[in-house]
C-alpha cells in the first residue's frame, strides 16, 4: 500500500503542472476584473480549477450569481460519483468522512485508485497536499503578474493538456476496455456541448462508466467436463 | 462587477464544492459498494478526463455559455500534448509545450 510519502513523492509533476494552471487562473481573474486579494481567497477556500474557471468565467460576462455558482456546481458534479466510489477508503464516521472527501482532486483520485475499486486513502492526502501548495502559490504568482494576455501565452491549452496527461496515465495502467470507455465518454460529451450548459457534457459523460457494471458472460450451456471458449 | 458579488460568489462555490465532495462519502460512511460497483469505479476516471479534455480543447471558451464547438490554438496546443505524451515526454513538457504551441501559432496570427 502506497503512503502519504509516496503521495507526496507522486504528486510533485501534477503539482508542478496545476502551478502553471493556477497561474492562468490568477492571471485571467486579475485580468476579468476581480479584486487581487479575493482571486488568491477564491483559490485558498475553492482549491478546484475547472468551477473557479467557470464561474469567475459567467459573473465577468455579466452572469448572474446564481448561473456562476450553478455552473461551478456542474463542474465539480464530477466529484459525486468520485466521493461515492472514495467513501469505503476513508475512515471515520459520516462528518470525518465527509471532511476528508475534501481532499478529492482529479489527479489524486485517479492515481490513488488501486485498480480493485479500493484507493489508498495516505497516498491520496500526500497527493492532494502539494497540488494544494502549488495551487495557491500559482495563483498568488498569477495575481501578481499585471497586464499578461492568457490566450497569447497558450495559458488556455493547460488546461486540457494537463487532464489529457492524467487520462494517458489511466489508459496505460489499466484494463482494455477504458479506451473504449475514454472514446465514448469524449464522444457523448461533445454532442452534448451544445445542448447542455457546462459541467453537464461531463456529468453525462460519466455515465458511459455504467458499461463496467455489464455481467461477465455466464455459459450455463457448456457441458460440464468441457473447456469452454477462452475468455 | 462588484467586489460583494465576488465575495458572495466566493462564499457561494466553496460551500457548493465542499458539499458535492462531502456528500458521497457522508452518504456512504463506512459501508461497502455493491461488488458489481468496482467495475464502474475502475472506468470512471477514463470517461471524466476524456470528457474533460474534450471539453476543454474544443469549446470557445470566451462565450459566456462557451456552448459553440470550436477548433483553435489551443485545439492545436492539446494535439501537440498528445504527441509528447506518446513519447513518454514528462509532465510539465507536457503542459508547457502545449501552452507554448498555443501561444506561438497565436503570436502568427491565427486564432487570436
Amino acid at each position: 500500500m502506497r503512503d502519504l510519502r509516496d503521495g507526496l513523492r507522486d504528486g510533485l509533476p501534477y503539482a508542478a503542472a496545476g502551478g502553471v494552471l493556477a497561474l492562468s487562473f490568477g492571471a485571467v481573474a486579475v485580468d476579468l476584473g476581480l479584486p487581487r486579494v479575493a482571486v488568491v481567497v477564491m483559490s485558498v477556500v475553492v482549491f478546484a480549477g475547472s468551477a473557479q474557471f467557470a464561474s469567475v468565467g459567467i459573473l465577468a460576462a455579466g452572469g448572474g450569481l446564481g448561473a456562476a455558482i450553478g455552473a461551478a456546481a456542474l463542474m465539480s458534479s464530477r466529484f459525486l460519483p468520485m466521493g461515492v466510489a472514495l467513501a469505503p477508503s476513508l475512515k471515520g464516521g459520516r462528518v470525518r468522512r465527509a471532511v476528508e472527501g475534501q481532499a478529492v482532486v482529479d489527479s489524486s483520485w485517479a492515481m490513488s485508485a488501486r485498480g480493485d475499486g479500493r484507493f489508498d486513502r495516505e497516498y491520496l492526502f500526500g497527493h492532494t497536499a502539494v497540488q494544494y501548495a502549488s495551487w495557491v502559490l500559482g495563483t498568488i504568482a498569477g495575481v501578481l503578474i499585471t497586464g499578461v494576455d492568457a490566450r497569447a501565452l497558450g495559458l488556455d491549452a493547460v488546461f486540457p493538456a494537463f487532464f489529457l496527461a492524467l487520462l494517458v496515465a489511466e489508459l496505460r495502467s489499466g484494463r482494455r476496455d477504458r479506451l473504449g470507455v475514454a472514446l465514448a465518454g469524449a464522444a457523448v460529451a461533445l454532442v452534448a456541448v451544445p445542448v447542455l450548459p457546462p459541467g453537464g457534457p461531463v456529468l453525462l459523460a460519466a455515465c458511459v462508466a455504467l458499461y463496467g457494471l455489464r455481467r461477465r458472460p455466464i455459459r450455463r450451456s457448456d457441458p460440464p467436463g468441457e473447456p469452454g471458449p477462452a475468455s | 462587477m462588484t467586489d460583494s458579488r465576488v465575495w458572495l460568489l466566493i462564499v457561494g462555490v466553496a460551500g457548493v464544492t465542499y458539499l458535492i465532495k462531502g456528500f458521497g462519502p457522508a452518504v456512504v460512511g463506512d459501508r461497502e459498494l455493491p461488488e458489481r460497483f468496482n467495475g464502474v469505479i475502475g472506468l470512471l476516471a477514463s470517461a471524466l478526463l476524456a470528457a474533460l479534455v474534450v471539453t476543454s480543447a474544443f469549446v470557445d471558451d470566451r462565450g459566456p455559455s462557451g456552448g459553440a464547438l470550436h477548433v483553435g490554438a489551443d485545439t492545436a496546443g492539446v494535439t501537440v500534448a498528445g504527441l509528447l505524451l506518446w513519447l513518454r515526454a514528462p509532465l510539465l513538457v507536457v503542459v508547457v509545450g502545449a501552452a507554448v504551441v498555443a501561444g506561438g501559432l497565436r503570436a502568427l496570427g491565427w486564432d487570436t
